[in-house]
């Protein structure tokens, strides 16, 4: 069985509009609708997309905030609706966003109050305490009201905060918003860490690809509440209408290069880009450019995984 | 089962005094506070001697009565929050925010959550807020001090007010989850409690009908009730009669608050992301 099992998920909002003085309609939006996927213990899934996607929607009903109106959904064994706070104590969520931190309290106070929320042992508190604070870099800070860090600072003790409890899954709502580059990678650094060590199954919605790409193996792609894309970023990038680049690097100035199965869509002096479909290989290509050619030099172009998920969304 | 109760127990603690805590870093806020409240007790003592020398026995209290009575109108009306500051403005905040969901995700009951945060905000106010201008209100116009009997019940009625009132807060915070904004119910609330919790007026002196039912209604344990235990007018079993209406009520409030809690998660959206 799946660490997470969703089958048909389905959540409908009502929304209510006024129309005239008293009369009033309603509109049904589907926010979620027949969502299935199943995630395994120690994977690390990319939920990715568009706004309004139903992304959050579906993290609460994951965490059991939000009661879906059809479908199931399963998760480490429980049902999460019925079952939130049993299921509190087996899963962190981070968000972006918001802080699960107390504001007026020393980080030190915050992790203490949440020992006592999960009932953690204390030498798995002490130890994961040792371990996040020492990895997170939080040493100097335990005595700094939450309210005087800066975002990387409280981002920081938020993921430590978030996994003292020993979380088997761990939600991460945008973690990088907001934070510089260096922070991001600090951060990318330790979750990898974090799966590989610990197998802590993740599951993170972003708006950073680059998160994706630096932490997640498999991408679920969802857009109007329905997963368009499932399966890993390599495939990702052969799917749909994405293309990817052979740039050429001619001896001499020439005319379009003419040659079956690509298409060249830009020339500058000697040097040409030819785009191919994503799925094709590039090899017979590179042969028939080569043996027509002149060519000084040659480079490939994966298609930017920003124009691939920008073509999932066309629906 | 009892080593989980105790560490409940144990967390609730910790919350309760976290929450003490939190409020005691703003000294200032509290020293204005103080001022305030005995400035408004020599006011209001003044007009009720005024009063009183018309009426000399008006609701059935003598002059030096009433003058405690709104002496322990003032050490109440932070320690119950009445009209504000209570841990049920963080609630409201978090929902029209939508940080209501990290709440949700803890393995902890909301409800104990915030009512644990309300005592222990309660009791720095109770010991600070109270206590000063009662002092002060002592020391000018003399009060009258309670029997050991009365002290005693005057304490477990002003916990039984603090959890009163916040059930009651909690109710029109909770508000926020269809509304979105609970400004409007908090206005709304401030008026009728700081009319029907005896703050204005000891509810005694409210004609007959209005009367009865302003001291049958939940407001009535917030000043009324502790007053009126603290003046000796409750004793032997009618003490307990009054304590236990308190009770009823704070029982049947937080039930209500439980079962719209349960409501809110099950039928409305956490705002936002």
């Amino acid at each position: 069985m799946s660490l997470i099992e969703v089958r048909d998920l389905s959540r409908e909002f009502t929304i209510r509009k006024r129309v005239g003085v008293v009369r009033r309609t309603s509109v049904v939006k589907r926010a979620v609708h027949d969502l299935s996927f199943e995630i395994d213990a120690g994977e690390m899934v990319g939920y990715i997309g568009p706004n309004g996607a139903g992304k959050s929607t579906t993290i609460k009903m994951l965490t059991g905030i939000l009661v879906p109106s059809g479908g199931s959904a399963i998760v480490a064994g429980l049902e999460p609706a019925r079952q939130r706070r049993e299921l509190a104590r087996r899963i962190g969520v981070v968000f972006g966003q918001r802080t699960s931190l107390w504001w007026d309290l020393p980080l030190r106070d915050s992790f203490e109050l949440l020992r006592r929320i999960y009932r953690i042992p204390d030498q798995t508190f002490q130890r994961n305490l040792d371990d996040h604070v020492a990895l997170l870099d939080l040493g100097d800070l335990m005595d700094t009201p939450v309210r005087q860090l800066s975002l990387g600072q409280r981002m920081r003790g938020d993921i430590a905060a978030a996994l003292l409890h020993d979380p088997e899954i761990l939600y991460l709502d945008e973690p990088t918003i907001g934070l510089d580059v260096i922070s991001k990678g600090r951060l990318r650094e330790f979750l990898r860490a974090l799966n590989h060590e610990r197998g802590t199954t993740l599951m993170l919605t972003t708006h950073d690809l680059q998160d994706i790409e630096a932490l997640c193996d498999r991408v679920i792609v969802i857009d109007h509440g329905t997963a368009v894309f499932d399966g890993p970023l390599s495939s990702l990038r052969l799917n749909g209408d994405a293309s990817r680049t052979l740039v050429v690097d001619l001896v001499d100035e020439a005319p379009a290069i003419s040659v079956e199965g690509a298409q060249v869509v830009k020339v500058e002096g000697p040097r040409q880009w030819l785009s191919f479909p994503a799925g094709a290989s590039a090899a017979p290509l590179v042969a028939q450019v080569a043996a027509a050619y002149d060519v000084a030099d040659l480079s490939i172009h994966e298609p930017a995984i920003e124009d691939v998920i920008r073509t999932l969304y066309g629906g | 089962m009892s080593g989980a109760f105790h560490a409940q127990l144990s967390l609730y603690a910790a919350i309760a005094t976290r929450s003490f805590r939190r409020y005691s870093t703003y000294t200032a806020a509290t020293l204005a506070g103080i001022f305030t409240n005995s400035v408004f007790g020599i006011i209001l003592s003044f007009a009720y001697l005024a009063l009183w020398e018309q009426n000399p026995s008006a609701g059935g209290y003598g002059a030096e009565q009433a003058v405690t009575f709104v002496w322990i109108g003032q050490a109440l009306l932070m320690t119950i929050a009445l009209w504000s500051g209570g841990s049920t403005d963080d609630l409201a905040e978090r929902i029209r925010t939508g940080d209501i969901a990290v709440d949700l995700y803890r393995p902890v009951s909301v409800l104990g959550w915030y009512l644990a945060a309300d005592l222990g905000r309660g009791l720095y106010h109770f010991a600070t807020r109270g206590v000063a201008p009662t002092i002060v209100g002592a020391l000018l116009f003399g009060l009258v001090l309670p029997s050991p009997a009365g002290a005693a019940g005057f304490l477990v009625s002003v916990a039984l007010a603090v959890v009163v009132s916040f059930a009651v807060r909690f109710l029109f915070a909770a508000s926020a989850f269809w509304l979105l904004d609970a400004t409007g119910p908090r206005v709304l609330l401030s008026v009728l409690a700081t009319f029907f919790s005896g703050l204005t007026l000891p509810l005694n002196l409210f004609p007959d009908g209005l009367r009865q039912v302003a001291l049958a209604l939940p407001f009535a344990s917030y000043v009324q009730t502790p007053a009126d235990i603290w003046l000796g007018r409750h004793s032997g079993p009618d003490l307990l009669a009054a304590i236990g209406l308190q009770v009823a009520w704070a029982v049947l409030l937080l039930g209500a608050c439980a079962l719209v809690l349960r409501a809110a998660t099950r039928k409305v959206v956490v705002q936002g992301g």
